[in-house]
């Protein structure tokens, strides 16, 4: 008899502890987070880009990074995919006799992969110990080898595949585009967009870069389109090319909360590789799971304290059962 | 006293058996492939690449392998915080799997780390994100493993006949069985929100905002079907009786969690319409209804009071229960984690065999302890 009613006592005293801190606690739910107001970033055009790689060989360059090699000799650098040691690809889009360019059917494209430096980044949130962060300012997403415990969330977490660890290593760090901060002190910027030919690489601020990207869609395709080299607001390199066959789509304007590193493009971006994401970021509803059962550790201290209370008299019970 | 005769006691006999000297062939070899892994990065060793990052290392030796080890917690919360006293000579046994589960589970959380010597700043302030899920789950995981070695500690107090310091111990045990309770409640559902962030990369079958309830709930059927798969191997190795009288209402306990699981589980595939999902012709699919399979077996295996008293039975309903669990976890972190085009994981064989060694020292552990340590009720016919 008694065992039961303790039992009951048990199920209510720990049940009324956490509806009470359930009820009690107001729903912390995190909003996706937006680009900081200076945030620095890339315009690429596909439309512009004629594969020449120039921005794959100089990223290298600029981050002191080894040649990869796909091909039976290894004579030059010849990376597939972006992974540790390789921060920046194009990957080229083929469909049919490939006749035209930017055409999806019967066509080709090329399309740079690198990291998009999103406003609401998951490899931040998902990082225990801080290696991975958002700059306040520039909102560019770095990464610091000395703080990392190589636990690899940030390359599961990521959308875009972009974090890559060096599995070959014993001492592997995490390798990823930091749109060359390291460069910024000595007045410079992204290589990337430094070398590229054609301006399909652009640098600057992301709102400088959105609305530079909202003119060439609003252009006709064929039309004369002034196209700026290097960097938004640098020396003038602009010269004069036709504006692509566009798909109205800034991707990145949305995607997550938005990304700092903005793409155009003539082929559906899910063929050119760039996923299909939601507007609210993962890193908001992961945070607010988290921030909703642990905010001020409120919930798990009533839930102990119940815990420890219902134990204290079971555990005395037990004793004296025991005849200790 | 009735209760006396199931106080524990050590059982005794020789440790050198062929089932230890098969262990400890298996933990020498796990040395050997650690040793290259230590020398030549996770590579050399393991298929994890980049789009898998996390292999059999994570998801089977801890994430699987601590929800295996949730049978102490799951007992220890039924006798402590429901005072279900009956269910009292199962808690040392149970305690003593838990222990090294949890113990191997961190220990293979360091193994598999990229960047291991740096493992301290997870614990340190001004490393520390508290936004990160994985920080909840390492910073409570260890925390436990610490909880629970003091909370088995009176049964190494007892063999050293250090009585004093017991009873010392057992004033104040009451804390450490509530933060017992607590601890795996808040990393066994955290272990199920690691998933949110990789957002539209897992399969919709497994992703969903409730993962932290799945994830609870289906660790304390696991917790509760090891007790069984444990108690049934345990009285076949050591010949003793099995305690269907225990096992038999503590699987009605567990039918009960697994239905509330069941509904939730299902309750919330058919809201968010990712069931159509599971009509179709893929991978996915198909083990999504082997994985449902899993859990509603036992409910019809153990439907009435007369099949719960049938060990083989019991067995079963056991194994199913941490089949279905395990696959619940491997479709959502590998089967169902799709990161692009191009990549496939496998695991490589010397990386099985490392999670093969790490189940090998709990074997060895575990024999080594109930034959030298007070653990397992005593035997009143055969001593």
């Amino acid at each position: 008899m008694s065992t039961r009613r303790d039992f009951l006592k048990g199920v209510l005293a720990s049940g009324a502890a956490v509806t009470a801190a359930a009820v009690t606690e107001p729903a912390v739910a995190r909003e996706t987070k937006s680009r900081p107001p200076e945030a620095l970033g890339l315009l690429f055009d596909a439309t512009l880009c004629v594969g020449c790689k120039a921005c794959v060989s100089a990223c290298k360059q600029v981050n002191n990074l080894p040649p990869e090699f796909s091909t039976a000799d290894p004579l030059w650098d010849t990376p597939l995919d972006t992974s540790a040691y390789t921060f920046n690809v194009i990957k080229m889009y083929r469909n049919g006799t490939m006749a035209a360019k930017d055409h999806e059917t019967d066509g080709f494209a090329f399309m740079k992969v690198s990291c998009m430096h999103c406003a609401d980044p998951s490899c931040v949130s998902a990082c225990p110990v801080t290696a991975m962060t958002k700059d306040p300012v520039t909102g560019v997403v770095g990464y610091d080898p000395d703080r990392c415990i190589g636990c690899r969330y940030c390359v599961a977490a990521c959308p875009f595949g972009i974090p890559k660890y060096q599995y070959d290593s014993p001492t592997g760090k995490i390798g990823k585009c930091e749109l060359c901060r390291h460069r910024y002190k000595d007045g410079k910027y992204a290589a990337c967009a430094e070398v590229c030919p054609t301006g399909a690489t652009l640098f600057g601020k992301s709102s400088d870069l959105l609305v530079e990207a909202k003119r060439r869609l609003a252009l006709k395709p064929g039309a004369p389109m002034k196209v700026q080299r290097g960097k938004i607001g640098g020396p003038d390199q602009s010269y004069e090319a036709v504006a692509g066959n566009y798909l109205q789509h800034v991707y990145g304007e949305k995607e997550y909360g938005g990304t700092q590193v903005l793409k155009l493009s003539g082929v559906t971006f899910e063929k050119v590789g760039m996923p299909d994401l939601p507007e609210n970021a993962a890193a908001a509803l992961s945070e607010t799971i988290q921030h909703t059962l642990y905010a001020n550790m409120i919930m798990p201290v009533a839930v102990l304290g119940a815990l420890t209370f219902v134990a204290k008299r079971n555990v005395k019970h037990d004793d004296d059962k025991e005849g200790n | 006293m009735a209760n006396h005769q199931h106080a524990p006691a050590p059982v005794g006999g020789s440790l050198i058996t062929p089932t230890t000297l098969v262990a400890g062939v298996l933990v020498a070899i796990m040395a050997a492939v650690l040793l290259v892994r230590l020398f030549f990065g996770l590579g050399s060793v393991t298929n994890i690449n980049d789009g898998y990052p996390w292999g059999i290392w994570v998801v089977v030796d801890v994430i699987i392998g601590s929800a295996f080890a949730c049978g102490g917690f799951a007992v220890a919360m039924l006798v402590y915080i429901f005072n279900r006293g009956e269910y009292h000579p199962l808690v040392r046994p149970a305690l003593l799997g838990s222990l090294f589960g949890y113990t191997l589970a961190g220990a293979g959380v360091i193994v598999d780390l990229g960047r291991w010597w740096n493992f301290w700043h997870i614990f340190t302030p001004g490393y520390i994100n508290p936004n990160s899920v994985m920080f909840e789950v390492a910073a409570c995981i260890s925390l436990y493993i610490l909880v629970m070695w003091i909370e088995f500690s009176p049964a190494f107090l007892e063999k050293l006949e250090k009585y004093d310091a017991k009873k010392k111990l057992n004033k104040v045990l009451f804390v450490f069985i509530a933060l017992g309770t607590l601890l795996p409640m808040m990393h066994q559902s955290s272990l199920g929100t690691l998933l949110v962030v990789m957002g539209i990369q897992i399969h919709p079958l497994w992703a969903t905002p409730l993962e932290p309830l799945l994830y609870l709930l289906t660790a304390i059927t696991m917790g509760y079907a090891v007790v069984l798969f444990e108690s049934c191997v345990s009285a076949l190795g050591y010949r003793r009786s099995i305690e269907t009288h225990l096992l038999t209402p503590l699987s009605k306990v567990m039918l009960g969690v697994l239905a509330a699981y069941l509904v939730v589980r299902l309750g919330d595939v058919v809201v968010r319409g990712a069931i159509v999902r599971a009509f179709g012709f893929s991978l996915e699919a198909l083990m999504f209804w082997i994985e449902t399979a899993c859990f509603v077996a036992p409910l019809v295996l153990l439907s009435s009071e007369e099949k719960r008293r049938n060990p083989a039975k019991l067995f079963l309903a056991g194994v199913l229960l941490m089949l279905g669990g395990a696959l619940l976890r491997i479709d959502g972190f590998l089967i169902g984690y799709e990161t692009g085009d191009g990549f496939k994981y496998f695991p490589a064989l010397p990386e099985l065999m490392v999670t093969v060694g790490m189940f090998a020292i709990e074997v060895l552990g575990y024999i080594i302890i109930t034959r030298r340590f007070p653990v397992l009720p005593r035997e009143a016919a055969t001593h």
